[in-house]
C-alpha cells in the first residue's frame, strides 16, 4: 500500500494514500482512522478523513512529529487492508413530492427519466460517504447512478432549505443546514442530520453509507414531529 | 457578572476552539490570536483556554456588577476604567459598578478581555467558542450586544493586582515562519523561492475564515486543483488566481486547492492582528523549529500562570 507523510507545520501530519477517488483507497483512510481511535497514542487532537488522505492533528507539547510518524508507520504497516466485511448503512427518509422538489422537472428533462424513475434510481442502493466537509455533516457521497447526473443550476440559490436533497453533476447529497448552493433539489429529508445539541451532532461518519428511501408527505410530517420531540432515530442496517 | 452596554464591532466569546469535530465538517473556531487569549488567562491564573471576549477594531463598553479582576491583551486599544486610562497586559481590579470602555484599535486588529475565573457560558460540542456561520456556541451563537450579561467563574487565589508583562507589538511589517507542504511539491523551485522571498500585502478581504494576500502570483505546474483534503489553522492555499489565502480560525475543514505551506503556530497571532495594507514575508522553517518555538511559548505561559 502506497502512502506518504505530508507536513502541516507543527499542527498536523497528513497521511496521503494514492491520490485517487475510489472505494478501495477511501477504505484505507477509514481503516487508519479506526486504528488510530483505538490506539490511544497520546497527543492526537483530532482526525480529518478525506477522499484519499487522513490529516492527524497533534499537540506538539505531548508528541513530536518524528515520534508520531514512527507510530503511524507502525500502525499502517499492521493494518488490515480494505474495508472490514460489513458496512454500516444509515437509512434516510426523503420526501420527493412536488412541495419539496422544486428542480425535479429539470432533472427529468435533462435525464429523460420520469419522476418515478428518478426516485427509484435515487433510492436504489447505499452510497459511500467518502468524507464530510463544506458544511457540518455535508457528506460527499460516491456511487450515485450515473443516469441521474444533472448539471448544477446556472445561478446558485442564495438559500437552500435545511434537509434539502439535491443532485449536482454526478454527485448527490443532503444540505444539513440552510446554505447557498447550486444543486438541483429533488427532495427533502425530515431528519436533522446535524443537531449541535445532540450527543452525536452528526448522524453518520465518513466510511459509512447512506441509503435514501421515499416517504409520502404524511410520513414526512409524522417523522418531523418525532424529530421535534427528539424521539426519532434513523434505521441503521449492515450489509456485507 | 459583566453586563454589556455597547457591543463594539464584532465581540465574540472564544476559547481555544472546538476539537474533535472537523471529521464532521465542522470548523474549530476559537480565538484568532491564541497567544493574546492565553496571555490574558495566564495573567489571571485561569485555565489557559478559559473563555474570553475577542473584540475587533472597536471594543465593548461594559459594567462590572461586582468586584472583578480582569485584564486586556492583544492589539493596542484605547481602554478606560471609568475615567482613567488603563494599559494592556496588566491585571486590574474593577470595583462594583465600574465601567470599562474599550475604544478603537491604535495598532493590531483584535484585543481580548479576560476576567478572573473566565466567562461562564454553556458549552456546545465541548467548547465555548462562537461559530457565527452556524449560530452556535459563545453567547447564543452570536456577537455580543447591549444588555447581554455574562457570568464569571471562580477566581484563583493567586491573582496579583498590578501584575504586568510586555506583550508582543503588532502591525507594520510582519515576518512569519512557514513550513513547506503539504503540497509544496506541486510548485517549482522558482515558485517556492518567490513565496519565501517576495513581499505580500494583506488585502481588505480578511475575516475569521481567512486572509487574502496581494503580491506575486504563484502557479502550480499542473494547476492548483487537488482531491479535497484536510485544512488546518495556518494552511496557505494557492487558488487558481495564484494569490495566497491563509486559512484562519473559522476555516473550512477541507479544500480542493494546493497548499504551498503552513504557517507555524507560534506566528499565527501576528496574522490574526494584521490589517489591510500590512506587509508579510514568509520565512522557511522546519517542523522541528516550529515545535521548539511552540514549546517555548507554552513554557512561558506555564511559568506566568504559576502552573
Amino acid at each position: 500500500m502506497y502512502y506518504e507523510f505530508l507536513p502541516n507545520a507543527d499542527t498536523a501530519i497528513t497521511v496521503q494514500f494514492e491520490k485517487k477517488i475510489s472505494d478501495e483507497i477511501n477504505g484505507y483512510v477509514t481503516a487508519l482512522a479506526e486504528v488510530l481511535q483505538g490506539s490511544a497514542i497520546p497527543g492526537i487532537i483530532e482526525l480529518i478523513p478525506t477522499f484519499s488522505s487522513l490529516t492527524v492533528l497533534y499537540d506538539c507539547s505531548v508528541i513530536k512529529a518524528k515520534e508520531l510518524k514512527d507510530k503511524l508507520a507502525e500502525l499502517i504497516g499492521g493494518m488490515q487492508v480494505g474495508r472490514s466485511g460489513k458496512s454500516v448503512i444509515c437509512n434516510i427518509p426523503v420526501c420527493y413530492e412536488p412541495e419539496y422538489s422544486p428542480d425535479m422537472e429539470n432533472v427529468c428533462a435533462h435525464t429523460g427519466l420520469s419522476r418515478e424513475e428518478v426516485i427509484a434510481l435515487h433510492t436504489s442502493k447505499p452510497m459511500l460517504i467518502y468524507m464530510l466537509g463544506f458544511l457540518p455533516g455535508f457528506a460527499y457521497l460516491g456511487g450515485m447512478d450515473e443516469r441521474l447526473a444533472t448539471p448544477r443550476l446556472k445561478s446558485p440559490r442564495l438559500e437552500i432549505f435545511e434537509g434539502a436533497v439535491g443532485i449536482g453533476g454526478n454527485q448527490t447529497g443532503i444540505y444539513p443546514v440552510a446554505s447557498p448552493g447550486g444543486w438541483q433539489l429533488i427532495g427533502k429529508t425530515p431528519v436533522k442530520v446535524f443537531d449541535p445539541h445532540r450527543e452525536a451532532p452528526i448522524l453518520y461518519r465518513a466510511g459509512e453509507r447512506i441509503k435514501f428511501y421515499s416517504v409520502t408527505s404524511e410520513e414526512f410530517d409524522r417523522i418531523s414531529e418525532l424529530v421535534r420531540r427528539g424521539e426519532y432515530t434513523p434505521e441503521i442496517t449492515e450489509a456485507e | 457578572m459583566l453586563e454589556i452596554i455597547t457591543g463594539g464591532a464584532l465581540s465574540l466569546i472564544q476559547d481555544s476552539g472546538r476539537f474533535g469535530v472537523m471529521k464532521d465538517g465542522f470548523t474549530q473556531s476559537g480565538a484568532m490570536d491564541r497567544h493574546s487569549m492565553k496571555l490574558a488567562n495566564a495573567l489571571l491564573k485561569n485555565d489557559l483556554n478559559a473563555p474570553v471576549i475577542e473584540m475587533m477594531m472597536k471594543g465593548v463598553t461594559a459594567w462590572f456588577t461586582e468586584e472583578t479582576y480582569f485584564c486586556v491583551t492583544g492589539g493596542e486599544f484605547r481602554i478606560k476604567l471609568n475615567e482613567n486610562e488603563i494599559k494592556t497586559n496588566t491585571v486590574y481590579k474593577a470595583d462594583k459598578d465600574d465601567i470599562i470602555t474599550i475604544g478603537s484599535a491604535k495598532s493590531g486588529l483584535r484585543c481580548y478581555l479576560a476576567v478572573a475565573g473566565g466567562f461562564k457560558v454553556s458549552l456546545v460540542m465541548g467548547s465555548a467558542s462562537t461559530n457565527l456561520k452556524i449560530g452556535i456556541g459563545g453567547y447564543e451563537g452570536r456577537k455580543l450586544k447591549t444588555y447581554d450579561t455574562l457570568e464569571t467563574g471562580a477566581a484563583s487565589q493567586d491573582i496579583k493586582e498590578g501584575e504586568s508583562v510586555n506583550g508582543p507589538v503588532f502591525g507594520g511589517e510582519i515576518t512569519v515562519g512557514a513550513v513547506p507542504g503539504p503540497q509544496s511539491d506541486m510548485f517549482s523551485d522558482d515558485e517556492l523561492n518567490k513565496f519565501f522571498g517576495e513581499e505580500y500585502t494583506v488585502t481588505s478581504e480578511i475575516d475569521r475564515m481567512g486572509i487574502r494576500l496581494e503580491g506575486p502570483a504563484l502557479t502550480a505546474e499542473n494547476g492548483s486543483d487537488i482531491i479535497s483534503d484536510g485544512i488546518v489553522f495556518g494552511s496557505v492555499q494557492i487558488p487558481n488566481s495564484g494569490k495566497p489565502i491563509i486559512l484562519m480560525a473559522d476555516h473550512q475543514t477541507t479544500g480542493g486547492y494546493a497548499k504551498i505551506a503552513t504557517v507555524i503556530s507560534a506566528d499565527l497571532p501576528k496574522l490574526a492582528q494584521a490589517r489591510p495594507g500590512d506587509k508579510i514575508r514568509f520565512v522557511k522553517k522546519t517542523v522541528e523549529e516550529a515545535e521548539v518555538l511552540a514549546a517555548e511559548e507554552l513554557k512561558y505561559f506555564e511559568e506566568l500562570s504559576g502552573r
